[in-house]
């Protein structure tokens, strides 16, 4: 899907590849397919802003950054409610397509891949219930 | 893409600190500032790391900075054998 993948956790690399050997790779084929990275000391987790030093873990924490190192967006839950990886792979989409618009495009509130997009203008101002519309569920 | 190395005793090269010169005695003001001044925004860079890392059987070693010109999904987790 050309996105690099990196998980970080507190935990060391050999627990790391404990649970790949006896946890992960009973769930995928051929284990964990990207890099897992040991954040021993939550130091990149305290500069991501996901650390919490009194758990001593880091807090579910989700980075989009484009090809040029830039945040694009984030999400952050505590540890309890996991994530919804189907909306990562949505903004994931939607930030590629406006970035190859060059600025041109826009995606609207509960766009998904093959919708229709905003074409941001004077034209558009005043318009857009025009060409969007929310999805009534 | 990232080196590999064998660990030894000693856990191989810690992280790289974020931080620029280091102050003896930091006011709290100052380390307010530069708390700021490290605080992650959308549409600025992502701080730069480098991490050891276990992957596809190896011990390796990576930097964020290695990844420019490819889209980077960051993933932090509370622990290993727990959900993700």
């Amino acid at each position: 899907m050309g996105i690099e993948i990196l998980s970080v956790s507190v935990d060391s690399i050999y627990t790391h590849k404990m649970w790949n050997e006896h946890e992960l790779s009973k769930m995928v084929d051929g284990g964990v397919p990207f890099p897992m990275l040991s954040d021993a000391g939550g130091k990149v987790g305290t500069m991501y802003g996901v650390y919490d030093e009194e758990a001593g873990v880091e807090n579910r924490g989700r980075f989009i950054i484009d090809p040029d190192g830039i945040v694009q967006g984030y999400e952050v839950l505590t540890p309890p409610v996991g994530r919804n990886i189907e909306e990562s792979i949505r903004q994931y989409k939607a930030f590629q397509l406006v970035r190859e618009a060059k600025g041109t495009k826009a995606t609207p509130a509960e766009w998904n891949p093959g919708d229709p997009v905003l074409e941001p203008g004077p034209d558009l101002v005043g318009n857009v219930w025009k060409v969007w519309s929310p999805k009534k569920k | 893409m990232g080196e590999a190395f064998k660990p030894g005793c000693r856990p191989p090269v810690p992280v790289t600190e974020a931080t620029t010169d280091e102050k003896p005695v930091i006011q709290a003001s100052e380390k307010e500032s530069e708390r700021r001044e490290t605080m992650l925004k959308v549409g600025k860079p992502a701080p730069d790391f480098t991490l050891n890392a276990f992957h596809k059987g190896e011990f390796k070693q990576y930097s964020l900075s290695e990844f420019k010109g490819k889209w980077v999904l960051l993933c932090f987790y509370p622990g290993d054998f727990t959900f993700v």
